[in-house]
């Protein structure tokens, strides 16, 4: 068995009347890369907080690398925080030596359209090669267990595919990975999935285990806005896709209620995000 | 009439922040504009509603009392009710301060419950959903929203598309700015932006029918150099001549991996 070098039972945070976290348990191991997939204000950063000691649970345990959080496992973690950790008004070099200084390594190399950079202050570089030295920089130390709040968050296509290649290169080297998202569609990149709604782990799996099962209905009605206005009163999720309407998580029997008998209708199989509408909705 | 670019570009401090766009906001239709930050989604809305103006092109858009724009993660007052961000509208447009229109987006927004809470109070979706019925209040000809969808969950997002599809349907131009490329379908017609220029433009559909060559999958990154990007535990290869690597089986490219080839091809042409 793979060992495990993080894991969280049941933790939980209370900020004065919201509970940010909510009894939240997950697994992290090594050579693998798990998405925590959710919206603005689920909890992600704030679990993310807590499972690096940065921030203690009020309920549940967190144990890394076989112990409780502690300055020594802080060695062994690499962590790109979204703000990307860096100073604005040193250069690419000075940060990056400062940081290796820091786990008393050397500093790492730059390499492809990152040459050339290293006198530059960080603060003139465009955001997507920023969160590039970013992440240079959190794995100057070869971290054994990788947390990335957001790392493509501002990154153009090219950009966010080298930061993905290089995501799973570490992976492939033997690193543990945790990553934020909230793009549905990176969300296939990550060997496993914990999706979080209002602080709770709704769903959690391989990309086909949370879709298992999961269906969608599909309606090409004559009129799609009245239909879409109709649906919704009804209180059903619609999503309109092109001259489509798709409903996750809803029975045929309760579109053609609302629609009538003879409206088209196909069942098909539901994308990550409508699987995520459906679990989030509890159905 | 129809507004949008011709050509433009716009200049901000000195460095060319986008350039040669090319934009059609239709009355009735939903424009989407997609990129990550820094391709020149918010200097496309600014310079539609006129907040900036362009070094070079033509802009069309219809007088200011006639535009509705929502800024990036702004435009509700978070220590006024929903109703009062309401009632604020309309009175700056000279409208009765309570009034059919009001009640109506109350109740297509789901706020109604909500109407005496503080817009501060409201979730991210719900104060989403708030501005987006604040830009559509005064029945403007054009609607400009700069990411009305980020951060939000899916659910939240596809009540906000909702909302457009209503904004469209009662006869407004609508341009609404977006970082998922997954919300392309859910408009008439999309721009992709990267790094100022147009990446790609058309229907969800016809971007995705422009690909040339073939796309291929394959387990290992594949020799050569050809262009490829890896997704989860497999590798997209692209030939742009239709002659896939041979470990590579062809497949369907999808929206993303239409986008990344074309910023290939750009890099290619540079």
């Amino acid at each position: 068995m793979t060992s495990r070098l993080a894991e969280t039972s049941e933790i939980s945070k209370r900020f004065v009347d919201n509970l940010a976290v909510d009894g939240v348990s997950i697994s992290i191991r090594a050579g693998e890369i798990v998405g925590l997939v959710g919206a603005n204000g689920a909890g992600k950063t704030t679990f993310i907080r807590m499972m690096l000691g940065l921030l203690r649970p009020d309920r549940g345990q967190v144990i890394l690398f076989g112990g409780p959080p502690s300055r020594a496992t802080r060695h062994r973690l690499g962590y790109m925080p979204q703000g990307m950790g860096l100073y604005e008004d040193l250069t690419v070099f000075q940060n990056l030596a400062f940081t290796a200084r820091v786990f008393g390594v050397e500093p790492p190399a730059l390499e492809g359209d990152l040459t050339g950079l290293g006198d530059t202050l960080v603060a003139d570089l465009p955001l997507g090669l920023r969160r590039r030295i970013g992440f240079l920089a959190a794995l100057s130390h070869h971290p054994d267990l990788l947390v990335l709040d957001e790392p493509t968050s501002g990154v153009g296509p090219l950009g966010r595919a080298e930061l993905w290649e290089t995501i799973h290169d570490a992976a492939d080297a033997g690193a543990g990975i945790l990553v934020t998202t909230h793009h549905m569609d990176e969300a296939e990149q990550c060997d496993r999935l914990v999706l979080l709604s209002a602080g709770r782990a709704v769903a959690s799996g391989t990309v086909s285990e949370i879709l298992a099962g999961q269906k969608t209905i599909e309606v090409t009605p004559a009129d799609p806005a009245a239909a879409m206005a109709r649906l919704g009163q009804a209180g059903l999720p619609v999503l309109p896709t092109g001259a489509n309407l798709r409903l996750p998580g809803v029975t045929i029997d309760s579109v053609r209620s609302i629609l009538g008998g003879d409206v088209g209708l196909t069942e098909s199989r539901s994308t990550l995000e409508e699987a995520f509408m459906s679990l989030a909705r509890g159905v | 009439m129809s507004f949008g670019f011709t050509n433009v570009t716009v200049e901000l401090a000195g460095e060319t922040a986008i350039e040669n766009v090319d934009l059609e906001v239709e009355p009735g239709a939903i424009t989407a504009v997609i990129g990550g930050d820094g391709a020149g989604k918010t200097t496309t809305s600014r310079t539609l509603v006129g907040l900036l103006s362009p070094k070079a092109g033509s802009v069309r858009r219809p007088e200011a009392a006639a535009i509705g724009y929502q800024p990036e993660a702004a435009g509700t007052w978070r220590d006024l009710t929903v109703s009062e961000n309401l009632s604020f509208v309309a009175r700056a447009h000279g409208l009765p301060v309570v009034s059919d229109r009001h009640r109506e987006l109350l109740e297509v927004t789901g706020l109604g419950p909500a109407s005496d809470r503080l817009a501060g109070e409201l979730s991210g979706g719900m104060r989403q959903k708030l501005a987006v019925a604040m830009a559509m209040l005064p029945r403007p000809e054009l609607t400009v929203l700069d990411e009305p969808t980020t951060g939000l969950d899916p659910m939240s997002r596809a009540e906000v598309w909702r909302l457009l599809a209503r904004a469209a349907g009662e006869g407004t131009a609508v341009l609404a700015t977006t970082s998922y490329l997954n919300e392309a379908e859910r408009a008439s017609h999309v721009v992709v932006l990267d790094n100022g220029r147009v990446l790609a433009a058309g229907t969800a559909e016809s971007i995705r029918a422009s690909f040339h060559g073939v796309l291929g999958i394959s387990a290992t990154r594949p020799q050569g150099g050809a262009p490829a990007w890896r997704r989860g535990n497999h590798w997209r290869v692209w030939a742009p001549n239709g002659s896939l690597p041979p470990d590579a089986r062809a497949a369907a490219p999808d929206l993303e991996d239409v986008v990344t080839a074309a910023a290939y091809a750009r890099l290619e042409a540079s």
